[in-house]
């Protein structure tokens, strides 16, 4: 049952970082496909921590699974930022539809 | 034709992620995309090291090879004006690419040849049998530094070479300017917990993976975090303390060996009941000396001059962009 | 010996000539340096699939230590290349 749960949330987690990737592959400009890329892939992140705990009875290891979702949102939250900031301060050109 | 186990699946994605990644990172036309590509590899050749089951060498594999490396070639690639490959294909080209591919051939067929032997004695065994008697129950870890602990001091000493040579070449790199807000922020959160973990794998490399090298890794990335965000000189410190620190490892490694020696054992023969704790007290030399080598060969020279040296000519060329220069 | 044994075995043979081509190819020192370490991948992954024994059981642990100091050792060299590199390069600007 419990499995059955986890199995559910990996494939939703699988689909969102797919459609990151889409998005980066995809999308017209830097900054659109900066926010696709950390929105989607953070949300997948997050569902596949989430399957992964119910899959862990040990209290330790979920301590460390969670300690690792926290750090990857961070970096990829502070990358995400730092990448947009210098893509605006050396006036990359939004794309205009 | 039986259908694909979940594990062969994962074989193949794995093994073409990584041919079609080492290829686009040497084909890339500029220099950045190519090192970003690379850095891509080292995390996909972790964890072909963790479904092979080597879990110390993806620690290490992550920390060092997509870490360091990714981080070391990017400060470079940064440095040098890239000239465009000219897109020609010429004949010394095509020769050198025929030659790698027969080369390929034939080392396959080495290695096949090889594998479908009769299993004989491998040293293996040996240790398995033997683990016990180390110190330690991580059987890589009983390997490096019991078993075959020379080639690990000599290891070290190597390193130690390679970071006076990187030293004796001139000042570092030019460093970067303040920080904005958010970054500073994460370095300050980060990096002691980076000084944390790295001391936990130090302590843990004696019975799950980990161990110095890792741990050393791991220290110097946080060095690099710290000159990201605006210490030029990645926290190491001066002169005096600088030169005990690179030297450190080396000379613990030799002092335990030497005094081994002394007391009538073989050279780097740990008696079976010290053993672990005499493992330990290297192990934290080694971890601190690699730090601080790793880090120093990421700044690429003294971190004395770092703080005053504006950068060479070429550098300075290549970043004509008026005052923005320092800035992350 | 068996089927995925071999078959990261090649992959690292592959990997290896690969990154031996692209380190003779003339060119800026970076790329060569890059395909280096390619080539070092490759062997790495030589030597950890010969120490591989199955999903089920513990692995070589010799080659393993092996690797750990190829990986260290490679990134020593890797940083003393590229510091020469440049040592070089100021050389030749300066003059």
């Amino acid at each position: 049952m419990i499995e059955i749960a986890a199995g559910m949330f990996i494939v939703l987690a699988l689909f969102f970082f797919i459609s990151g990737s889409i998005g980066l592959l995809r999308l017209p400009d830097g900054y659109s496909r900066l926010h696709a890329l950390t929105k989607a892939d953070n949300l997948g992140f997050g569902l596949l921590i989430l399957g992964l705990l119910l899959l862990q009875m040990d209290l330790l290891i979920a301590i460390k699974l969670l300690l690792v979702w926290l750090l990857v949102m961070a970096a990829s939250a502070v990358s995400a930022h730092l990448i947009a900031q210098r893509a605006r301060r050396q006036e990359r050109g939004l794309w205009k539809p | 034709m039986e259908a694909l186990t979940s594990w062969q699946i994962l074989d193949l994605l794995l093994i073409s992620a990584l041919l079609a990644l080492a290829w686009t990172a040497m084909a890339a036309k500029d220099l950045r995309r190519a090192v970003a590509l690379f850095i891509a590899f080292g995390l996909l050749l972790a964890l072909t090291w963790v479904r092979l089951r080597a879990p110390d060498i993806a620690l290490a594999e992550a920390a060092i090879g997509a870490g360091l490396t990714g981080a070391l070639l990017l400060a470079a690639a940064s440095d040098e004006p890239d000239p465009v490959p000219s897109g020609r294909i010429s004949a010394a080209g095509v020769v050198l690419t025929v030659v790698s591919a027969g080369l390929a051939v034939v080392l396959g067929w080495v290695f096949v040849a090889t594998v479908q032997q009769a299993d004989s004695t491998r040293l293996a065994e040996e240790v398995f049998a033997n683990v016990e008697t180390t110190g330690v129950s991580n059987p890589v870890t009983s390997v490096l530094l019991n078993f075959r602990a020379y080639d690990t001091l000599l290891e070290l000493a190597v390193l130690l070479i390679a970071v006076l040579g990187v030293l004796a070449l001139g000042p570092a790199r030019a460093g970067y300017g303040a920080p904005g807000p958010v970054l500073s922020l994460l370095a300050r959160r980060l990096v002691p917990l980076i000084i944390l973990v790295s001391g936990y794998l130090l302590w843990a490399g004696a019975h799950a993976p980990g161990g110095a090298f890792q741990a050393g890794a791991l220290l110097a990335a946080a060095g690099v975090l710290l000159r990201l965000t605006g210490t030029t000189n990645g926290g190491l410190p001066g002169d005096g303390a600088f030169r005990t620190l690179i030297v450190a490892g080396v000379a613990v490694f030799l002092a335990v060996g030497l005094s081994l020696m002394l007391a009538g054992r073989p050279f780097l023969g740990f008696p079976v009941a010290w053993a672990g704790s005499l493992i330990l007290a290297i192990e934290t030399a080694a971890t601190l000396s690699i730090a601080a080598i790793l880090l120093a060969a990421f700044l690429a020279g003294d971190p004395k001059h770092a703080a005053a040296n504006r950068g060479s000519k070429t550098w300075q060329r290549t970043h004509k962009t008026q005052g923005h220069a320092n800035e992350l | 010996m068996s089927y995925d044994q071999i078959l990261y075995g090649l992959t690292g043979v592959a990997l290896f000539s690969m990154g031996l081509r692209g380190a003779f190819f003339p060119g800026a020192l970076l790329r060569r340096v890059l395909a280096i370490n390619i080539a070092g991948a490759g062997v790495f992954l030589l030597l950890i699939a010969i120490a591989y024994r199955g999903l089920q059981s513990v692995p070589d642990p010799v080659p393993h230590a092996l690797v750990l100091t190829g990986i260290v050792v490679a990134f020593s060299a890797t940083a003393l290349a590229l510091a020469l590199g440049r040592f070089l390069r100021e050389r030749s600007d300066d003059e």
